[in-house]
């Protein structure tokens, strides 16, 4: 993931943004253990600080929790875990739908357009 | 412990390479030093190491004036090759820890076998990025309190800076040290920053933290970097 960084957004924003689809894809677990800061540095080549920062800000957000003298685990709180998966759908509709606006399309076309899409993905 | 450098002008004879610059740089951060060939990015660092002293001005380490003596405070890495190509890896090695009551040879060992590098090969059959390596290990086990780095990528392939900014984010003292690392190669840093300076024709036009830059702007470092020069010589040729 390392240099993947888009400019206009903060890189602690991206790799927690990172992070969190790793965890709604199931890629990591429910009160799984995430890498060290110094690790998670290293593996990503950033500045600890900017992990420190990626790591208080999904604290903040409840989708991890920091032990004291452990680390820092996926929460185990399933309400949590849901409205994350909502939130990051909510970003990927929102994304296509600005998308399809950007290219003149109304919102008939656009439901249109997807459920052709789907019917030919089924066959 | 903090580098402070005061109303700095160096002059050589008629030109000028620093401008009346004044800079601070804390503990714990790691600051990028930037700006195009020749706009005093070296003569800034050779200065905090007590290489070249200023015309006027006061460059100061741990409060105390630069002088020849602050190399034991300060590891820098120079752009120039600098080593003795009859001796070997491991003689350069024990070079350094004879030279430096901070170097630490049991991480200079770590940092070896991380690196690839060979104990017993000569100097002078070490590839360029090798040599690249070598520099880094030797400033890297250094536990000095300012730590810096003039152009560690200049000239080296992607593998290699690779390997440099992996060893550099496991090897720096994050609690105790100073960074600062002079480069135009942007890309390869702006992660690894905390600060950005950016200097131009011996002069500081500008000085960020990375991600307030993302954050306020939506700008990356380099982005900045190029707006900030275009503007300096808009209002240089009016």
């Amino acid at each position: 993931m390392a240099k993947d960084f888009q400019s206009s957004k903060p890189i602690y924003i991206q790799i927690a943004d990172h992070l969190s689809s790793q965890i709604v894809r199931g890629e990591m677990r429910a009160g799984e253990k995430l890498p060290s800061v110094r690790e998670m540095a290293i593996q990503s080549g950033v500045n600890p600080n900017t992990i420190q920062r990626t790591y208080s800000e999904m604290e903040r957000m409840g989708i991890v929790e920091t032990r004291r003298g452990q680390g820092t685990f996926v929460t185990e709180n399933e309400q949590v875990l849901k409205d994350l998966k909502s939130r990051l759908q909510t970003d990927i509709i929102h994304s296509f739908v600005q998308n399809m606006k950007d290219l003149g399309y109304s919102q008939e076309e656009m439901i249109t357009g997807l459920e052709q899409y789907l019917r030919r993905e089924q066959e | 412990m903090t580098v402070q450098l005061s109303n700095v002008t160096k002059r050589y004879g008629r030109d000028f390479s620093l401008k009346n610059v004044s800079l601070s740089f804390e503990k714990g951060k790691i600051y990028g030093l930037l700006g195009p060939n020749g706009s005093g990015k070296s003569t800034t660092l050779k200065m905090i190491a007590g290489l070249v002293y200023p015309s006027s001005g006061k460059v100061e380490v741990d409060t105390e004036e630069v002088s020849r003596q602050t190399c034991k405070k300060v590891a820098y890495l120079t752009e120039l090759d600098m080593f003795y190509p009859s001796f070997t890896v491991g003689k350069m090695i024990d070079f350094y820890a004879s030279q430096f009551e901070d170097f630490n040879s049991k991480k200079a060992g770590q940092l070896l076998l991380d690196m690839k590098l060979d104990r017993n090969k000569k100097i002078k059959q070490l590839s360029k990025g090798n040599r690249g390596r070598l520099k880094l290990v030797l400033a890297l086990s250094r536990e000095s309190p300012v730590l810096l780095l003039d152009e560690p990528f200049s000239g080296l392939d992607p593998m290699v800076r690779d390997s440099i900014v992996k060893s550099l984010l496991s090897y720096i003292n994050f609690e105790e040290q100073t960074v600062i690392i002079a480069t135009h190669e942007i890309d390869e840093i702006e992660p690894l920053l905390d600060e950005a300076i950016v200097i131009f024709h011996g002069d500081i036009i500008g000085q960020k933290n990375v991600e307030t830059l993302r954050e306020e702007e939506g700008l990356s470092v380099l982005e900045w970097l190029k707006s900030a020069m275009a503007e300096r010589e808009r209002i240089e040729n009016e």
